[in-house]
């Protein structure tokens, strides 16, 4: 039987005395598109980090595929925040070719010749899929904030991460613009075979991806030391109808 | 009536409102020094402008027979030396301790404490270590100018890449960068821009290093040279001298600045105001 995409078993974060998830256990299928729900505090981005690599678990531990997680991000998990989450100094087919490079050359960081024109080749590619095929040449600080986030996609998924983690990555975006990206993200989901983690506040931005919302609170309050029970995933709703659907709204 | 904030110069307005004080101040000192100069002709203190190009004539142009050289150039060429040399080591290090402590927090914890102990030493204050430990010679002199600017820059370009953002290096080791990979393709070119500021503003301490250093031991600069006549009174000389290290300060300034929008565009987007 093979080992599910990532599993949570009994994990634990505490910051000094302060609890913040709690007994969470969990795991993901690949091919999941899981959405996190929850108010703000309730460890949303924290579940994040731990699948991330930033930050370790105080008890409890993470498998991908099988394999105990380091606490140290790699290149087997993508990344797309809310906001910087390309290089300034790059331009944005530079930006998709960055992993490409960091790969192919460990001492310069950078590929020549045969191999660069190949990387190049598919780095375009990997632009034109995420509509950015126009803007090879621009610095991020002359794409919009949809652009800047479909561009961060691009740079991710070219390095085909087992693991896709968004944090809210269209929390800053205008609202025609999010659905433009809704759309993008659903297509690259489905053609890549993606298992995508997103972590958002938009309740129906949450409903209308995911394959599977996970709601992060507190299942225990006490009032007199209330940061002494942490969230956990209160509600875990399975969405069968998606594979297939198309979106709406 | 707009805000008094909200008033913006146009080019043509802007040109006039820059040189009118410039002008003004060239105004005064001609009166000033005509008036001095009706009352008592041997007056030394406010020389004539033609007095001043009499001077610059000498300098500039013959030979002094006691040294064989022309004085104005064989002084520029010399401090230029020493600020060249200075610059130049406290910029590598500058660079290379700024990446090490603005990435690793194994070397802040090390480096750091030392690094901030240094910085709050008066340059000057150790100038008579550095004239016992190196001599009199040029090596005291461009220690002087390292020790006086490259604390500074060290802590500026720390704590510059420091500053970049979290997400930027969590993404960087997502698409598989090393800690050198990161270091190389992530700090390097964001640290450029910023150490080419970091130069401009460490050029004015610099001269001043510099000038301190020339006018305590030396035998030729720029420094050396407006110390000396000071003696004699020469204000005709001193004058365009200031006014030389004024503009060889202006015109690296503008180089690197120059260089920065040329060579880092992504850095200097277009400003709003």
């Amino acid at each position: 039987m093979t080992p599910p995409r990532l599993a949570f078993r009994d994990v634990w974060v505490e910051y000094g005395d302060k609890i913040v998830l709690e007994r969470v256990s969990l795991t993901v299928e690949a091919g999941a598109f899981v959405s996190i729900v929850g108010p703000s505090g309730a460890g949303k981005t924290t579940f994040l980090r731990l699948a991330l690599g930033q930050e370790a678990p105080t008890r409890g531990a993470i498998d991908l595929d099988g394999d105990r997680l380091k606490a140290e991000p790699g290149r087997d998990r993508g990344v797309v925040f809310q906001r910087y989450s390309v290089f300034p100094h790059l331009n944005a087919l530079e930006n998709v070719l960055f992993g490409l490079d960091c790969e192919g050359s460990p001492l310069t960081g950078r590929l020549w010749g045969a191999k660069r024109r190949a990387a190049k080749e598919r780095a375009t590619a990997m632009l034109r899929a995420v509509g950015l095929g126009n803007s090879l040449d621009a610095y991020p600080a002359q794409l919009s904030g949809g652009m800047q986030q479909r561009l961060a996609i691009a740079q991710a998924l070219i390095m085909r991460p087992r693991i896709l983690l968004l944090d809210e990555p269209f929390g800053a975006l205008d609202p025609g613009v999010r659905l433009d990206m809704h759309s993008l993200i659903t297509d690259l989901w489905r053609e890549h075979q993606l298992t995508i983690l997103m972590v958002t506040h938009d309740i129906r931005e949450a409903f209308k991806l995911g394959t599977r919302v996970l709601a992060f609170d507190k299942r225990r309050q006490d009032p007199h030391a209330p940061h002494r029970f942490g969230s956990t995933a209160v509600y875990d709703f399975p969405l069968d109808d998606k594979p297939g659907a198309s979106p709406t709204l | 009536m707009r805000r008094l904030l909200n008033m913006r110069p146009k080019a043509a307005t802007r040109l006039l409102l820059g040189a009118a004080p410039l002008i003004l101040v060239a105004l005064v000192y001609l009166v000033a020094s005509s008036a001095q100069h009706a009352a008592n002709p041997s007056e030394k203190i406010l020389p004539t402008v033609g007095a001043m190009i009499d001077q610059i004539r000498i300098m500039a142009l013959q030979v002094d027979p006691q040294t064989g050289a022309v004085p104005l150039w064989a002084d520029t060429l010399a401090s230029l030396r020493r600020l060249g040399a200075g610059l130049s080591i406290a910029t590598a290090t500058a660079l290379i301790l700024g990446l090490t402590l603005g990435l690793l927090p194994l070397a802040r914890a090390g480096l750091g404490p030392l690094i901030a102990a240094v910085a709050v030493v008066p340059p000057i204050a150790i100038l008579p270590i550095l004239f016992i430990t190196f001599g009199l010679g040029e090596t005291a002199k461009i220690v002087l100018i390292v020790i006086g600017v490259t604390p500074f820059m060290v802590r500026d370009l720390a704590g510059h890449i420091a500053a970049i953002p979290e997400e930027q290096i969590v993404k960087g080791q997502t698409l598989g960068a090393s800690t050198w990979q990161l270091a190389l393709r992530v700090a390097l070119p964001q640290a450029m821009p910023r150490l080419l500021e970091c130069l401009r503003l460490s050029l004015g301490p610099a001269w001043v290093f510099l000038i301190s250093a020339e006018a305590i031991a030396s035998d030729v600069g720029l420094g050396y040279r407006v110390f000396l006549v000071r003696r004699y009174l020469a204000m005709d000389i001193i004058l365009p001298y200031v006014a030389w290290i004024a503009m060889l300060a202006v015109i690296f300034d503008v180089v690197l600045l120059t260089i920065s929008r040329r060579a880092y565009a992504w850095a200097h987007p277009a400003r709003s105001r």
